[in-house]
């Protein structure tokens, strides 16, 4: 049973008179445990797509069921609930609190669950141990290099352990090494048993997926499963 | 969320923006300190004024010459002779006016007074004895002038306890000779200090036998107003009525608007003075609305300037699981905070400046300045920062939290 279940997806922003087609029917489904990398040129919808399944914008035309329900019928507290307990994201540009550290970034989402207060430190400084970021705990985010920022947001999609993770090109900004640092984690994170879906450009970061789907103009241009996953990070060149 | 969690937040994100707090709580500050101050001060003056036309005393009625003035330019009803002897035994005639108990006439003038070396000019009040009941002060040595003296026309002087210091400064003042306008009078009571009642500065006045003041001092042959004092306050109206109609009987008056006298009562004046004060508080409030507002505009700026910074963070709560409620509660509790710690310090500033604004005033204008605080003005000055507090704070919280947490994180 598929975890992700689209159908004839379509998302057009309008703004003003001007409208702008982002997706125009796309369909696909995730099953529980895959690893999809989503690419394409730029503009050719990814970002909308991602958005879309989790859950942070909503879709102009079509249906996305998530877990066997369709997205109309959760109310907006369940959403909520959904995006705080089920998906985890890490987003192109960190989206990090300002002027608040490593720790209160990471424990942000548990505000938000059902956690009792007095576990929350000890589950962030282990999220932030996870994406080996101990050392910077009391460090405020705008302290942080582009990679320990992008290791933060991880850290916190990860704090309330989530079935699925969304990861738009989080290895955009970042060089060689920090960039395989962070697939390194998501690669765990999916061996450990979650859904991932990542948006990058990168050949060699798509590498570490299990299926591409391939967008252009906002359709779906192709949809495979990767014959032989790369073992290792040995093929991790830039 | 649980509600104290809401509160850390809310906590949280106040001290995580220090200078948007500060900032904040500074506007709601100055415009409540502000509107305490001004609205304390506005107060104090109209209690000040009331409680000495109060000090008259409530059964207190005058009769002025000439009908009652129009505005303040209208001098023509002023300086009439119409209040003369013939006048004052019609309205001692109990068939006349049964409430009447006593009534002294009153003539004023100002002139200089010499003891020795010493000159100055006072106030003279020509008057009876029931002028010391009315303002209720009696010499504090010596006596007041009694009904012989008036009727002698004698000499005799009781003066303040300002005359008595610039006269005759340490040494002793009664039996001692003063001269008023060249006469020759002897001091036969000294007031103790009491300040002013109703527009009567005692310290600084004279007063002698109203007797003698008209036909020595000023040369008239009327006077310039009519004390009287009623049996009691519940016959006051009715005294009133009593008085027009034996002073029209005795001028042939038939149009009261015709009138070449007028009464006046405590009421009267009370009320005419409400006003004036009423017309002073309307412009303070004016002054008080207006620093209500620069505060105002001082808190709307710094809630508009940081919505695009607030937006994102309400899509980031968001896209992390925060639900709309979440979100608004937080943003209410910080409103909330920030307009309490800044109504408290406000209220706290104003009531210290406005005690120390009272202290000083008491020095200036005597005793009678009361230190009044105004929970109107409270109350209004929390009331508008609260309002936009909340309506800058809220209103783009409310609009961040309709948006999808993808446009929240998008807005610029
Ligand atoms: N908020 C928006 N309002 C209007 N148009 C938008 C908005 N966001 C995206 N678009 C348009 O939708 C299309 C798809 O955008 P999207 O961000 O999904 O592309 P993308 O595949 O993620 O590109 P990139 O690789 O550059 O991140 C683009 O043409 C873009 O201009
Ligand atoms: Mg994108």
């Amino acid at each position: 049973m598929p975890f992700i279940e689209i159908n004839n997806l379509e998302k057009t922003y309008k703004d003003g008179d001007t409208e702008t087609r982002a997706l125009c029917g796309v369909s696909f489904s995730i099953e529980p445990g895959e690893f999809v990398a989503i690419m394409g040129p730029s503009g050719s919808g990814k970002s909308t797509l991602l958005h879309i399944l989790g859950c942070l914008d909503k879709l102009t035309k079509g249906s996305y069921v998530f877990n066997n329900r369709p997205i109309d019928n959760y109310s907006e507290k369940e959403i909520a609930k959904i995006r705080n307990q089920e998906m985890g994201f890490v987003f192109q540009s960190f989206n990090l609190l300002a002027r608040t550290n490593v720790l209160e970034n990471v424990k942000l989402p548990l505000l938000y669950s059902d956690v009792k207060e007095s576990l929350w430190k000890g589950m962030a400084l282990k999220a932030i141990e996870h994406v080996g970021l101990s050392h910077r705990i009391n460090h405020e985010t705008s302290q942080l290099s582009g990679g320990e920022k992008q290791r933060v947001a991880i850290a916190r999609a990860l704090i309330n352990d989530p079935r699925i993770i969304f990861a738009d090109e989080p290895t955009g900004n970042l060089d060689s090494k920090s960039g395989s640092d962070v697939m390194e984690i998501i690669e765990t994170l999916n061996n450990q048993g979650r859904t991932i879906v990542l948006i990058t450009h990168e050949t060699y970061t798509a590498e570490y997926a299990q299926r591409i789907i391939k967008l252009k103009d906002g359709r779906i241009e192709s949809d495979k499963k990767v014959e032989e996953r790369r073992k290792g990070k040995n093929n991790f060149i830039k | 969320m649980s509600f104290l969690n809401s509160l850390k937040t809310a906590v949280r994100g106040l001290k995580t923006n220090k200078s948007r707090s500060a900032l904040t709580i500074l506007g709601i500050v100055i415009g409540i300190t502000a509107i305490i101050l001004i609205m304390s001060l506005g107060k104090g003056a109209q209690e000040l004024i009331l409680s000495q036309i109060k000090g008259l005393g409530s059964a207190t009625i005058i009769i002025e010459p000439g009908r009652e003035p129009e505005g303040m330019a209208d001098f023509s009803s002023m300086f009439t002779d119409s209040l003369k002897q013939r006048e004052v035994d019609a309205l001692q005639n109990p068939n006349n006016v049964p409430g009447l108990e006593q009534l002294s006439p009153m003539v004023i003038l100002s002139t200089s007074v010499n003891y020795e070396n010493e000159a100055h000019n006072f106030s003279v009040l020509g008057a009876a004895s029931l002028v010391a009941d009315i303002v209720n002060v009696y010499p504090q040595t010596g006596q007041f002038i009694d009904d012989d003296q008036i009727q002698q026309m004698a000499a005799v002087a009781v003066i303040g306890w300002e005359v008595k210091n610039k006269l005759f400064g340490e040494s002793d003042a009664l039996n001692q000779n003063i001269k008023i306008k060249n006469m020759t009078f002897r001091v036969i009571g000294i007031f103790p200090k009491k300040g002013s009642v109703g527009m009567f500065d005692v310290d600084n006045a004279i007063i002698v036998p109203y007797t003698t003041a008209q036909k020595y001092l000023s040369g008239i042959n009327y006077y310039h107003e009519i004390v009287v004092k009623a049996r009691s306050e519940a016959v006051i109206p009715q005294t009133v009525e009593d008085i027009e109609t034996t002073l029209r009987g005795l001028h042939n008056i038939t149009d009261p608007e015709k009138d070449d006298f007028h009464v006046v009562t405590q009421e009267d004046i009370a009320q005419r003075v409400n006003t004036v004060t009423s017309i002073l508080t309307v412009f303070l409030a004016a002054i008080a609305a207006i620093s209500l507002v620069v505060g105002g505009i001082g808190i709307m700026n710094i809630m508009l300037v940081s919505v695009t910074e607030r937006t994102r963070e309400i899509g980031l709560r968001k896209a992390l699981g925060a639900t709309n409620k979440d979100v608004l509660t937080q943003f209410i509790l910080e409103a909330i905070i920030l307009t309490v710690a800044g109504g408290l310090a406000g209220i706290i500033l104003g009531s210290f400046f406005s005690f120390i604004a009272a202290l000083i005033l008491t020095r200036v204008v005597g005793s009678g300045w009361q230190f009044v605080i105004s929970f109107q003005a409270i109350g209004l000055g929390l009331g508008v920062s609260a309002f936009v507090g909340l309506v800058f704070g809220l209103y783009p919280a409310s609009q961040a939290s309709k948006k999808s947490p993808m446009e929240a994180l998008r807005y610029e």
